[in-house]
């Protein structure tokens, strides 16, 4: 075996709780392991445990044995064990401690000794493993987020590890990179026989890669299977780790659970409950082109989540009605020809004409660098724009990505008013110290600090801008959130979120604009523009081949539970 | 301030295509002209040169930030040695007597010897800007690795945890912009957010060091005196029995040699820049035709020799640049 825990219970420094408790598993060299959990539930703790910095680098009380290719990680500290394990955390930017990237590719067989040529040799295949030859020579900090988090993954497997372990890398990333690096991770298990063991919230997009899943809760093993039986565990004891497909086949009173998109359309259609051709044309398409928008409130009833489809198209039939009468309604939000062009450098933003009608949300979606914080930053009055003009009806309130910069006292009071506090369900928190906060708590308090109170400065905003609020985040987290935006677009603010993640823009937005290198390609309902597509679509929406505009589980259980629409649409 | 303009950036030209052994070679010999030549014609061709060399680079807009800067040192220079200076002999004003310093008199060769110094210091600064951003720090400290691994590498790292911990203080300082209220009112305030940027760097600092230590900088020294003894003591090829190598495991200590990166065209055109410069800052001192006195009385040699070496000088620098062949790497 190549990774053995037997009987570890772990607490950390000065905690009460153990963060590990009783674990015990064993993983065959090979093996595709996802670890699934909810935040806060030991995923993270477990990778530590296995290359060795836990106990050795964070301290700490430690029971048990782990074992890694053989050395007990008791005896051999993370220098040594980082020869045989690799590891990628989340944040690619404290992983990249070089300036170059040949130097950063180098640094791990350098310091163990490895001769010149060993070295070389080293860098140049791992760089042409990971399609990173060209970045070679390129400095570290010029790199975009998806070239980084590559990097750093190159970095741990330059020594040619027998294991990898992962702590949710493609949380930072865009669909497109994420796919492509849960791939690579698959193809480095086929071809090399490496082992790979990944934390990762978004099950569904690695679970059809994966041979086993462990499960988590309170750091004990709850569940240790292969996907499928995972799924058949989930729905019965722990529903926010169902992925989309499966609570789409639960809720429709379907069985076995699909592992895949692809496993779920053959299901459907050997039970005869998909159409044989999908015709994706018959489909109202979005509007392409930078098209401003406004929303009648009367399309925007929130609460109508799982509305049926008729209810569905009538919404996106309303929401293109007033593509056009972009000056007859009063917006929150104008930008008009908005240009960011950086001196000495390419332009960011290109002629972004963009409205936000109060009670409206949007998601803005687009790849990594397409533009979408420095859009939301134009949105917010941080940045001014080089041309064109952004028009504010009042306060733009802007949630920045990490909600961990905003905490700068030490009670949970000092940082927001009651008021605000209480809006986001802090009120009983007051006297906390931020830092212990858990990652959905420290998100609610950055919203309430950026929101205020309505008696503050500025008073309450008119437009709630967040960017990539949901990095880290577990389904039930991104779930409350989205309730939240959903309660406050209900209340008439305007809502605009920059996210990656398609099931949570379906969760939250009305209406969905897709960026590309600085320009507004497509603009239209999220009905439309979140369910014809391979990356910027939901789940569901891929099972259902876009049926009907279905994009949540829910609504997509509704037209297979009426298997008519399903005909009628196609 | 932004950071990230005071740090290497990889752009095409034919100074980031030499080895960056041979970049500070010829950072090294611009240097050393600046301290050897002290006639202003020479040294104005020397500044002027290292900025057209920086235009080359692609670094000018930040070369000009670097002489606004040596402007407003250059200035207190000058003027502290006019105060301080009791030498020369053309007098201009008379303060009258300070005290303990004596007589006030402010002399002309007072201020062009400030003058001078002033613009050694631009060109200090200006050819120090020039290779931080024009020579790859991490290659150059590769070279100083073999000598002593630990601290090439924790220079290394230093060079890069700066912009780093740059973008870190701006992130927490645009997060407190979108703040209703500013949060940094009062000292109390102002101390919170000083205890969360240097919070925030230790944090940053903490997540390094784990990636240090799984990187393998803890047994880095043991295991390189390790192959470091293999090479000294053990046949050719005889990691094969060093402990861990065992069956299945690439050997990466044998007797494979790493073919050296060969010479280029750029390699070769700095080094003879460099030897240039040096001694055309040695021939202008010695012969005289760059000759400067400023006590008593100013004397500076100019002839046609001078603008005869202002011009090699500037060509010296310069003509590296001309060749534009495999610059992108």
């Amino acid at each position: 075996m190549i990774l053995c825990f037997d009987h570890v219970t772990y607490h950390y420094p000065d905690a009460e709780t153990p963060a590990l408790d009783d674990v015990s598993f064993e993983l065959e060299a090979g093996e595709f392991c996802l670890l699934a959990g909810l935040s806060g539930h030991g995923k993270t703790t477990l990778l530590h445990a296995a290359c060795g910095l836990v106990p050795h680098f964070h301290g700490g009380t430690f029971a048990g044995t782990v074992s890694l290719a053989g050395l007990d990680t008791r005896e051999h500290g993370p220098a040594h064990l980082g020869g045989r394990a690799g590891v990628l955390f989340q944040d690619p930017e404290t992983q990249l401690v070089m300036s170059s990237v040949r130097a950063e590719l180098a640094l791990g067989l350098e310091s163990r000794g490895h001769s010149a040529a060993a070295v070389a040799r080293g860098v140049e295949e791992v760089a042409l493993a990971l399609g990173i030859d060209a970045l070679l020579d390129r400095s570290t900090h010029e790199l975009s987020g998806g070239e980084k988090q590559r990097v750093a993954l190159g970095a741990a497997l330059a020594g040619r590890p027998k294991v990898v372990l992962l702590d949710e890398p493609t949380s930072q990333l865009d669909p497109v990179a994420g796919d492509e690096l849960i791939g690579l991770l698959r193809r480095l298990n086929e071809e090399w026989e490496t082992t790979i063991v990944l934390a990762e919230h978004r099950l569904e997009r690695c679970l059809g890669a994966a041979d086993r899943v462990i499960s988590l809760e309170a750091g004990r093993v709850s569940h240790d299977g292969d996907p499928k039986s995972f799924l058949k565990w989930a729905a019965q004891h722990e529903p926010d780790l169902q992925t989309p497909g499966a609570k789409l086949f639960a809720l429709a009173g379907l069985n076995p659970a699909p592992v895949g998109v692809k496993q779920a359309r053959a299901t459907l259609r050997a039970r005869e409950m998909l159409p044989e051709e999908d015709d994706l044309g018959a489909y109202p398409a979005a509007r392409v082109g930078p098209t401003p928008s406004d929303v009648p409130n009367a399309l925007s009833s929130a609460s109508e989540v799982a509305a049926g489809q008729d209810r569905r198209s009538e919404r996106a039939r309303g929401l293109r009605s007033v593509l056009g009468r972009r000056d007859s309604i009063p917006s929150a939000l104008r930008m008009k020809g908005v240009w960011h062009e950086l001196r000495d450098g390419p332009a960011i933003l290109r002629g972004v004409d963009l409205t936000l009608a109060p009670g409206e949300s949007i998601a803005l979606m687009g790849r990594n660098g397409a533009g979408k914080s420095t859009l939301l930053r134009h949105a917010a009055g941080l940045m001014e724009p080089t041309r064109g003009r952004v028009e504010r009806a009042g306060r733009v309130a802007l949630l920045l990505q990490n909600p961990g910069d905003y905490l700068i006292h030490e009670r949970v009071a000092e940082e927001a008013p009651s008021e605000a506090l209480a809006a986001v369900g802090l009120a009983g928190m007051a006297e906390r110290n931020p830092k212990d906060l858990s990652g959905g708590e420290r998100q609610r308090l950055a919203l309430a600090i950026v929101t205020g109170g309505a008696g503050g400065a500025g008073g309450a905003p008119i437009v709630l801008a967040l960017d990539e609020p949901t990095r880290g985040m577990d389904r039930g987290a991104k779930a409350e959130l989205a309730k939240d935006l959903r309660r406050r677009a209900e209340q008439g603010q305007a809502v605009i979120v920059a996210t990656h993640d398609p099931e949570f823009a379906a969760a939250c937005a009305r209406r969905a604009v897709l960026l590309a290198d600085g320009r507004v390609i497509a603009d239209g309902p999220a009905t439309e523009l979140l369910a014809g597509g391979w990356y910027f679509a939901t789940e569901t929406a891929r099972i259902l081949g876009g049926a009907g505009g279905a994009l949540l589980p829910e609504e997509g259980a509704e037209l297979l539970q009426a298997p008519a629409a399903l005909e009628v649409v196609a | 301030m932004n950071t990230r303009l005071l740090f290497y950036r990889r752009l095409a030209s034919p100074l980031r295509a030499t080895r960056a052994g041979v970049g500070a070679i010829w950072a090294l010999a611009l240097t050393a002209a600046a301290l050897i030549l002290y006639n202003p014609l020479p040294l104005a061709a020397l500044a002027l040169a290292v900025l057209c060399a920086g235009a080359c680079v692609g670094v000018g807009r930040q070369l000009a930030g670097t002489l606004r800067t040596a402007l407003i040192v250059g200035l207190p220079i000058v003027a502290i040695n006019v105060l301080a200076s009791r030498e020369g002999l053309t007098v201009f004003a008379r303060l009258g007597n300070l005290g303990p310093f004596g007589e006030g008199d402010l002399t002309v060769e007072a201020v062009v010897y400030g003058a001078v110094i002033a613009l050694k210091v631009t060109l200090l600064m200006l050819i120090t800007t020039l290779a931080s951003l024009a020579v790859d720090p991490d290659e150059l400290l590769r070279g100083f690795r073999r000598l002593s691994f630990r601290s090439a590498l924790t220079a290394s790292l230093a060079t890069r945890m700066i912009p780093v911990l740059g973008a870190d203080a701006g992130r927490l300082a645009e997060a407190q912009r979108t703040r209703p209220e500013d949060p940094a009112r009062g000292v109390r305030g102002r101390v919170a957010l000083l205890s969360a940027i240097v919070g925030g760097s230790l944090e940053r600092a903490m997540e390094v060091a784990a990636t240090l230590e799984l990187r393998g900088f803890a047994v880095a020294a043991e295991e390189r005196s390790r192959s470091g003894r293999l090479r000294l003591w053990g046949p050719r090829g005889s990691g094969t029995r060093l402990p861990g190598l065992r069956a299945g495991r690439p050997n990466t200590r044998g007797s494979a040699r790493r073919v050296g990166r060969p010479w280029s065209r750029h390699d070769l055109a700095f080094l003879c820049s460099a030897l240039a410069l040096l001694a055309l800052a040695l021939a202008g001192r010695l012969s005289g035709a760059a000759s400067f006195e400023a006590y008593p009385l100013v004397k500076m040699q100019i002839d046609a020799g001078t603008f005869a070496l202002c011009a090699a000088i500037a060509a010296a620098v310069l003509l590296p640049f001309a060749d534009r062949r495999g610059i992108d790497r």
